[in-house]
């Protein structure tokens, strides 16, 4: 209401202003805005004008589609790096309460959370009376198989295959959301005043030998800690780096993967799986990406043939209805 | 009334008890100067005086408080207020749910954020506007007024805000009024004071107050001091024509307080110098303020059914969230046993049981799912709605030059519904006419008089229209002789009281009538005051005035005169006289030339008749120069009736009818003959040219400046004479006794004067010729003289009846001389009347119908109320836009008629159907007739279907394309709209093209908007521009006030305000359109937009296990709707424009599509919920694939999908924008760039932060990755392709009218550039008969083949309509005729096939040989009438008839014969023979 009166006022409070004379008038500025006249684009949705839309899109996506296509597909070759990945089924790692069940303050190092876990641990958040670190149930479920993973040589001998545990995290992750608590002091006395998570054999400074993989820091404990977004997924273990450029790093052949069994899954229907990928630059195998654009590009280029019948039929039928009516 | 005050004064001193009982309905005031009862020591300061007497009644003090908050009460006040919004209630209650650890989805504080936010924004809003309030008030506040002080005395200044009840008040000249104050001094010397009451009520005449009796003796100075009475009146109350009780004075003495005494706040004191009064009700007590009702707040029906689909919303979460909650319980059930490691057991390790899960993730469920319920919604229309609001503001062709005003928006949030409108109700008068009165011609004596050199003079102004407004853009308000003046003192007396008044008027409402006051005190334009004299009309004028001045000084100088040049004489007085115009010239303060009676009835006593005869009367009240310098207009009207009756006129008048009659025509009467001569001197010198008319209404002013014109002029009016200047015989008084007021149930005024020459009581009456007619004496056919007169009314009747075919409006003058005895006799029963405490109104109308009979017919005048420009025009778009007009008037059937004639609402060619009747039974009868004829007109529609009743979801439309017209007349309308006939009224009205209903009260038309608004369910807008029009504007859906000519009131009462009729054309068919389709569309999109999002979070529910997780960060769910993706539907919802205003002018049926709700209607709403679902599903799979079986987590993956989201909303928009605008695309980047951005800050910020999700690095990581990006090209595409491929389609195969507007935009853009230039902004000179005939035969051609498109698309419709069809048309039946229907237009504008069009017709449609003469070709219904009782008064009958003949013939006859003749030869027939004496004018040569 007010904003109607406000410019009125000024004019209308004063006298009525005698002919001739220059007074302010009401009257709208002319101008493209106010008049709503600014240069527009309009387009008409019909069509002779939209099927030029879907050629387009069809054009662009199939030869998208089949590239990705093509580049997942190529995944097989074990060439380059080889990830070894243990996949899970049916586990809600995204259950709601599940992906609260964590402490990012105690992950980080921060001494007070460490020793005070947040509430949203409970209930793994103090285990007879001391603090749990890490604390919550994404912690206390984590993955404690060990895969090792051996090649059949020639005469049955098992030759262990390196399998790198570091450089399977986000550099972020390791480097900046998951530190130790701070201190000069071996790990253990670090984490002094603490428990282990009720699920974990070995507490969390002992999770690696290695000082730079061991507590927070563990990649194994970081990769686990990134909740799945799906109950079907795949988490990275391990890493093979490829020698040599001449040989392939997992070249043909038998192989002996030995499983340390500690996790249980059978309880709740679940499925443990261990796979052995390469990536691309799309990333692990996944067909479906480039299936789907050639569909898409496909769906859209008939769906453009369509239109152009339409518009074709339609557009004589159109024309001369316009001119004989 | 009488009896309280008398209880109050007998138990003044007793018990407090009692008293304070009585208190309950009365108030007490006292003067603040003494001291106050009981209290003994004499209070010193003001405050504590008022707190002793505070405590029996709190009396407010006159400071103005509109705010609402005070900064301490702001915060709670303001969201108490807010909470009564159940939206927000809601999303307050969501939030706080998240404090509740078990349920809780998000963190609690940043849950509360967009709520916190919403609040705040309209909080700040809130606190702006009452800040602005505050300003204002303390503006009116600080205003200064003369109080009384004891301290020092005498009046000293003080702020409006200090006065307090029992103050007294000194009031100077053009000072408004801060308080109601009971006036008890004036310097007038007969105790009044002029008011003038626009700001309270409109009128901008001068109310006449009057000085408590008792007072008005006091000669000398009033002080205060010795003011000792007690004022006992009414509880503060709101009724502004209402104020009673009694004074007390201090000898014990009591008189009755009237209205008449009482002065209101806000009024302003005019022409009277200084008043005194004490305070009564002040500040928020005061009538003015109590009457002051808050804002309207109306809700537009496409709110109301988007309320609707909010529940349907809230019904959709409920269902999602049970659904989930059921499908948690489950899961949880399978499980619970299971030992599951990613199973979280509660704090004290029990695992949750089921049940307990499933309630808990229900509500959870709720608060993950709330965006479903937009919160942004609420938010985004008020803006949007304010921009719309903005937009139409500064339309610059809605801004009308002449008036320097533009159209206003007092409704802020009913836009859409102009978008919408199926039914118009219009006023005529002021609305489609200028009401400029213009005098065209008249008859005297039964000789016509055709002013022919006038109708040239008026058709020139017609023509120099244009120019002539350039020039006096006031329409000389001001005119150019008196503000060129040559008197400075006036001018800048003048100039610094306006600027005065500019500061003083604090309040906007105040200034803007202000304003509008000084624009309207005079109406005349020259056009209006330059009245050409006919020459024998005028020489019998002069001849008449010789004849009087050389027998002026013989006993009866009139019968000197022949009986024509007798009522030609009387004639012109009457148009001088009866009327309530006032006399002021601009260069000089109003003259207040007094003849000093002291009384305003017959003498009282031998001294008072001695004083009237000194010499000394003259110019003894005059006041002082420059006090009064404004023009004022006093009005004595039906005030004088108390007048007189306050001077105890009723005893006197006893005592003189004791003394026998004769006394009365001794007495200084007489004087009369001699006065008028010597009155000619003080002011008789002035020249003419400078004097002002100030009329009430428009009419007056325009018959007297046609007397004018025959040198009549009226030169001064007092409340108790009027002045008069003739011919040769120089200035008459008249002596006036009366002021018999117009009112509408009358339809006429009366005054009674004291003729000066013949010292005869005379009553000259003005009318309506219907009523008028009446009361005429019976004149007997034996006399020659009878025969004479019976002549003379029949002639009379004929050129009246002529006139109203001319569409001229028409009024009949008539005289009645009283015999000394008669009004006598009369006069002690009006005097009776006057003293009635009881239903005073009544017995005064009775008493006014006594007076006015046996009235001697002295002639009729036409007075011409211009069409304004272009209102055929607009009504041909109006109706081609699909919109039923109807015109409710209180003017005469034929005047009307002929009006919508003119305005193109009733055709030559079409039927009309005239309803007349005289009772119920045969307004039954006649309804039933019509009816069935009707329906045998349009064989499609069965009588089946009235039983079934009106199916609102039939759109109006179809029944306006063809069909008869209707004119009905208040009587019948009275009948029609009784409850057992109101259906059939309907039914019938409905099937009409139009309805005309005239002679209707503002009563009715209410009753008959409320009538087609309540059963027709229809959207309705009602246009006027008077007070009469008020009810009907504030009854109907849309009420549209024109700022013309008849005060503020309709304005004051409207939703918009436009300056002309014409540009609600614009208003409604481009705007309303725009607005409409622009919320429309927003508000699906919002719905749509919500759906889709939660669809997201759904979907995702069963890969979590119903656990009610999100996967998408909790921020980005919270601030989505409000940051991300707001603001480019903010900007396509205000900026969107589906079609260019130049085609929706050219071609506006394209309104039909906001009539049928075609853009938002539950089809529309499921379907777009639909593709919301599916597009969900596409943006929540296509991700899901990708990321099948991958190492992704859970907001990595959440987070591209909320890319998606945001890319396939814009997307979606871009599809729905019709309109691309570099807003739109600033706005569209803008919001990307925002969620990129504000993801990217948001990522990198915090380690930590943020539980759950800590997103830490998430955005920069998925930047990186190729699969976001082919995700974020291919998912919004897919989701997006079969809405792009249906719509498409759709265009092609099934546009819709619009689309097909566009197409034309398209195809031929600058087509429509040049029919907007001429309709709109141009003025077209002349109406349709001056176009060009290649245009002529395109209307034509437009008209029969939109017929044939109706016809067509009706018969396509009817089965829809049906009520087992459930009323929804598919597109697909409707587009097809649509098509068809729209296409011809196209056509019929090309020109090379427009010349034939006839054949072009019969060839297109169907029924198209069906042509219009429908009373010819189907004789059937006609002789069916004749089996119907009481028939006495069906000659509906022959008008039907007739208009089928006159349709016929004018077919041929209109291009080359006057209109005017053929329609002359049907209507009078059609005319109730009841009505006119004479029967009607066909008839009358041969009967007499």
């Amino acid at each position: 209401m007010a904003m109607n009166y406000n410019a009125k006022d000024e004019v209308d409070g004063g006298p009525p202003c005698p002919p001739g004379g220059t007074a302010k008038t009401r009257r709208p500025d002319n101008t493209a805005f106010k008049q709503q006249r600014l240069p527009a684009w309009q387009p008409i949705l019909t069509a002779g004008t939209v099927l030029p839309t879907f050629f387009i899109i069809g054009l662009i996506f199939i030869p998208i589609g089949i590239g990705i296509f093509v580049t997942s597909n190529n995944i097989r070759e074990i060439e380059g790096n080889v990830f070894m990945y243990y996949g899970l089924s049916n586990f809600y790692q995204n259950h709601r309460r599940y992906v609260k069940s964590r402490d990012d303050g105690q992950l980080n190092g921060d001494p007070s959370a460490l020793l005070n876990p947040s509430k949203e641990c409970e209930p793994y958040r103090r285990n007879e009376d001391k603090p749990i670190a890490p604390c919550g149930a994404i912690a206390n479920s984590m993955f404690n198989d060990t895969l090792e993973l051996f090649q059949v040589g020639n005469a049955s001998d098992l030759m262990p295959i390196t399998l790198k545990k570091k450089g399977i995290a986000w550099w972020t992750d390791k480097n900046v959301k998951f530190r130790n608590p701070p201190g000069t002091d071996p790990l253990e006395e670090r984490f002094k005043g603490t428990t282990k998570p009720v699920n974990w054999v070995k507490p969390v400074y002992m999770l690696d030998s290695d000082e730079d993989n061991n507590g927070f820091i563990n990649e194994d404990f970081i990769v686990w800690m990134r909740t799945a977004a799906l109950p079907t997924f795949r988490k990275l273990y391990r890493l093979i780096e490829r020698k040599s450029d001449l040989h392939p790093t997992l070249p043909a052949g038998r192989y002996y993967l030995n499983i340390t069994y500690n996790y249980p899954v059978h309880s709740f229907d679940g499925r443990k799986r261990m796979i052995l990928s390469t990536i691309s630059w799309m990333g692990g195998k996944n067909p479906f990406l480039g299936i789907a654009y050639i569909t898409i590009g496909s769906i859209s280029f008939l769906l453009g043939v369509v239109l152009l019948v339409i518009n074709h039929k339609y557009r004589n039928s159109s024309n001369t209805a316009d001119i004989t009516i | 009334m009488e009896r309280e005050p008398a209880a109050a004064a007998a138990e003044e001193p007793g018990p407090p008890g009692r008293r304070r009982r009585r208190e309950g309905r009365m108030r007490t005031v006292r003067s603040n100067l003494q001291p106050p009862p009981g209290a003994e020591e004499p209070a010193g300061k003001g405050a504590p005086r008022r707190r002793l007497r505070g405590g029996a009644q709190h009396l407010a003090d006159n400071r103005l408080k509109t705010t609402k908050y005070t900064l301490l009460s702001f915060l709670p006040k303001n969201l108490f207020e807010q909470f009564h919004r159940l939206a927000n209630v809601y999303f307050v209650f969501i939030a706080l749910l998240n404090f509740v650890p078990a349920v809780n989805a998000f963190q609690p504080g940043l849950a509360l954020a967009p709520v916190l936010f919403i609040l705040a924004v309209t909080a700040f809003k809130d606190l702006w506007e009452d800040y602005s309030r505050h300003r204002s008030d303390h503006e009116i506040n600080h205003l200064g007024c003369l109080v009384f002080s004891r301290e020092e005395e005498q009046y000293v200044n003080r702020f409006w805000k200090e006065i307090r009840v029992g103050d007294f008040v000194r009031l100077r000249c053009n000072e408004t009024i801060p308080a109601d104050i009971l006036l008890l001094s004036s310097s007038d010397p007969d105790g009044l004071c002029h008011i003038e009451t626009a700001s309270l009520d409109g009128e901008t005449n001068l109310k006449r107050r009057q000085v408590v009796r008792g007072f008005s003796e006091l000669v000398s100075e009033f002080n205060p001091l010795t003011f000792t009475s007690i004022i006992e009146c009414e509880k503060p109350n709101n009724d502004l024509t209402r104020f009673r009780g009694c004074i007390i004075h201090g000898n014990g003495k009591k008189a009755g307080l009237y209205k008449e005494n009482l002065l209101l706040r806000g009024c302003t004191l005019r022409n009277t110098e200084a008043v005194v009064g004490i305070v009564i009700y002040a500040g928020h007590e005061t009538k003015a303020l109590l009457n002051n009702s808050g804002p309207r707040y109306k809700r537009s029906r496409l709110e109301r059914q988007m309320n609707c689909d909010v529940l349907w919303c809230v019904l959709l979460l409920i269902c999602m969230s049970l659904f989930s909650a059921i499908g948690h319980g489950l899961w949880v059930q399978r499980y619970q046993e299971k030992k599951s490691l990613f199973d979280v057991p509660e704090s004290d390790g029990t695992s949750l049981s089921p049940v307990p899960a499933a309630v808990y993730s229900f509500l959870t469920m709720i608060i993950v799912l709330q965006v479903l319920i937009p919160i942004s919604l609420y938010v985004s229309i008020e803006i949007v709605k304010v921009c719309q609001v903005y937009f139409i503001n500064q339309d610059i062709e809605l801004y009308d030059e002449e008036t320097d005003s533009q159209l206003q928006c007092r409704a802020l949030n009913i836009t859409e519904d102009l978008g919408q409108i199926q039914y118009i109700f219009s006023d005529k008068t002021g609305t489609l006419t200028e009401n400029k009165m213009v005098f065209r011609r008249c008859t005297v004596s039964g000789i016509e008089y055709s002013h022919d050199a006038n109708a040239q003079r008026l058709a020139r102004y017609q023509e120099a229209d244009s120019e002539e407004e350039e020039v006096v853009p006031r329409g000389g308000s001001l005119p150019p002789r008196g503000a060129a003046g040559a008197h400075p003192s006036t001018r800048a007396a003048h100039q610094s009281q306006s600027s005065r008044a500019h500061r003083r008027m604090g309040s906007r409402a105040e200034a803007r009538r202000v304003s509008m006051l000084t624009e309207l005190t005079a109406f005349s334009s020259p056009m209006e005051k330059d009245v050409t004299p006919d020459p024998k009309l005028l020489e019998k004028v002069h001849e008449c005035g010789r004849c009087l001045a050389s027998a002026r000084h013989q006993e009866h100088p009139l019968d000197h005169l022949s009986p024509e040049l007798s009522d030609i004489f009387d004639f012109f007085i009457a148009l001088t006289i009866c009327n309530t115009v006032v006399v002021t010239s601009l260069d000089q303060p109003r003259q207040k030339v007094r003849v000093r009676f002291e009384l305003k009835s017959p003498v009282k006593t031998i001294e008072n008749f001695l004083r009237r005869f000194t010499p000394s009367r003259l110019t003894l009240g005059s006041s002082s120069v420059g006090s009064a310098s404004v023009a004022a207009k006093s009005t004595p009207k039906a005030s004088l009736l108390s007048t007189l009756a306050n001077d105890g006129a009723l005893l006197r008048l006893e005592e003189r009818l004791g003394a026998g009659t004769p006394r009365l025509a001794s007495n200084g009467y007489s004087s009369a003959a001699d006065g008028w001569a010597a009155e000619r001197s003080p002011t008789g010198s002035e020249p003419r040219a400078e004097l002002r008319y100030e009329a009430e209404s428009p009419d007056e002013a325009a018959l007297v400046h046609a007397a004018r014109a025959y040198s009549c002029a009226l030169v001064g009016r007092l409340h108790d004479q009027v002045s008069v200047e003739l011919p040769h015989l120089g200035r008459l008084t008249f002596e006036l006794l009366h002021t018999l007021g117009f009112d509408s149930i009358r339809k006429r005024m009366s005054v009674v004067i004291r003729h000066p020459l013949t010292d005869e009581i005379n009553v000259y009456t003005k009318g309506a010729d219907s009523v008028v007619m009446d009361l005429l004496l019976p004149c007997s056919t034996d006399d020659a003289r009878g025969r004479h007169q019976m002549k003379i009314r029949s002639k009379t009747q004929n050129y009246l009846n002529l006139y109203a075919v001319e569409g001229l409006r028409t009024l009949c003058i008539a005289k009645r001389v009283l015999s000394k005895e008669e009004y006598a006799c009369w006069l002690q029963s009006h005097l009776e009347a006057e003293s009635a405490v009881d239903n005073r109104e009544e017995l005064l109308f009775q008493s006014a119908i006594r007076l006015e009979t046996n009235l001697h017919l002295l002639g009729a005048t036409g007075i011409e109320d211009r069409l304004q420009d272009g209102v055929p025009e607009t009504i041909a778009k109006l109706r081609q836009a699909g919109l039923q007009i109807w015109v409710l008037t209180g003017d005469k059937q034929e005047t009307a008629v002929n009006i919508a004639h003119a305005c193109k609402l009733l055709d030559h060619d079409e039927e009309v159907i005239t309803l007349n009747a005289e009772s119920q039974e045969a307004c039954e009868a006649l309804l039933d007739q019509c009816l069935r004829y009707v329906q045998s007109c349009s064989p499609q529609r069965t009588a089946g279907s009235l039983s079934v009743g009106f199916a609102p979801l039939c759109p109006p439309s179809e029944a306006t394309a063809s069909g008869p017209s209707l004119v009905i007349d208040g009587r019948s309308l009275a009948y029609a709209l009784q409850k057992n006939l109101e259906d059939k009224f309907l039914f019938l009205a409905k099937q009409c093209r139009s309805v005309l209903c005239c002679r209707s009260t503002p009563l009715q038309k209410s009753m008959v908007v409320k009538l087609v608004r309540s059963k027709l369910k229809a959207m309705t807008l009602a246009i006027g521009d008077g007070a009469n029009d008020v009810s009907m504007i504030q009854v109907a859906d849309v009420g549209v006030g024109i700022s013309g000519q008849e005060g503020m009131q309709a304005v004051m009462a409207s939703d918009f305000a436009v300056p002309k009729f014409r540009y609600l054309a614009r208003l409604l068919i481009v705007h309303g359109h725009w607005c409409y389709s622009r919320l429309a569309n927003m508000v699906l999109y919002f719905f749509y937009k919500n759906t889709m999002f939660v669809g997201l979070l759904f979907w995702f529910q069963f890969y979590c296990g119903f656990s009610a997780s999100a996967m998408i960060d909790q921020w980005y769910l919270i601030f989505f709707n409000l940051l991300f993706s707001s603001l480019p539907q903010l900007v396509t919802g205000v900026l969107d424009k589906d079609v260019t205003a130049g085609v929706l002018l050219a071609e506006p049926q394209l309104y039909q599509s906001g009539q049928n709700m075609e853009e938002y209607r539950p089809r529309t709403f499921w379907l777009n919920m639909a593709d919301a679902a599916f597009q969900s599903l596409v943006c929540f799979f296509i991700p899901y694939l990708a990321y099948y079986d991958s190492d992704t987590d859970i907001f990595t993956w959440g987070t591209p999908i909320t890319a998606v989201a945001l890319f396939t909303f814009l997307l979606h928009l871009g599809i729905e924008t019709k309109t691309w605008t570099w807003l739109n695309w600033t706005a569209c980047g803008f919001s990307v760039i925002l969620f990129f951005t504000v993801a990217l800050i948001y990522n990198a910020s915090c380690t930590t932060c943020y539980p759950p999700s800590n997103p830490y690095w998430t955005m920069q990581t998925l930047m990186g990755d190729p699969v976001f990006y082919s995700i974020c090209l291919l998912a919004p595409v897919a989701a997006l392709l079969p809405r792009l491929f249906f719509k498409a389609l759709q265009g092609t195969l099934f546009p819709t009218p619009l689309q097909l507007g566009r197409q034309l935009a398209r195809r031929s853009p600058g087509k429509f550039r040049a029919p907007r230039e001429t309709s709109v902004r141009g003025h077209i000179p002349g109406e349709a008969r001056t176009k060009p005939p290649g245009q002529r035969s395109i209307n034509v051609a437009q008209a029969v083949s939109r017929d044939c498109g109706s016809r067509v698309s009706r018969g396509t419709w009817q089965p829809a309509c049906s009520p087992e069809a459930g009323g929804e048309p598919s597109t697909v039946d409707m587009g097809v005729p649509r098509r068809e229907g729209t296409l011809p237009d196209r056509l019929g504008s090309q020109p090379s096939r427009s010349s034939p069009p006839g054949p072009v017709a019969v060839e297109g449609c169907p029924g198209g040989s069906r042509m219009r003469p429908m009373s010819a070709s189907r004789p059937a219904p006609l002789p069916s009438v004749f089996s119907v009782p009481g028939l006495s008064s069906l000659n509906w009958m022959s008008s039907l008839s007739l208009v089928g003949r006159l349709g016929s013939v004018l077919q041929f006859s209109r291009s080359s014969l006057p209109v005017d003749k053929h329609d002359g030869d049907f209507l009078p027939s059609s005319t109730p023979p009841g009505r006119d004496l004479c029967g009607s004018s066909g008839q009358t040569t041969d009967c007499f």
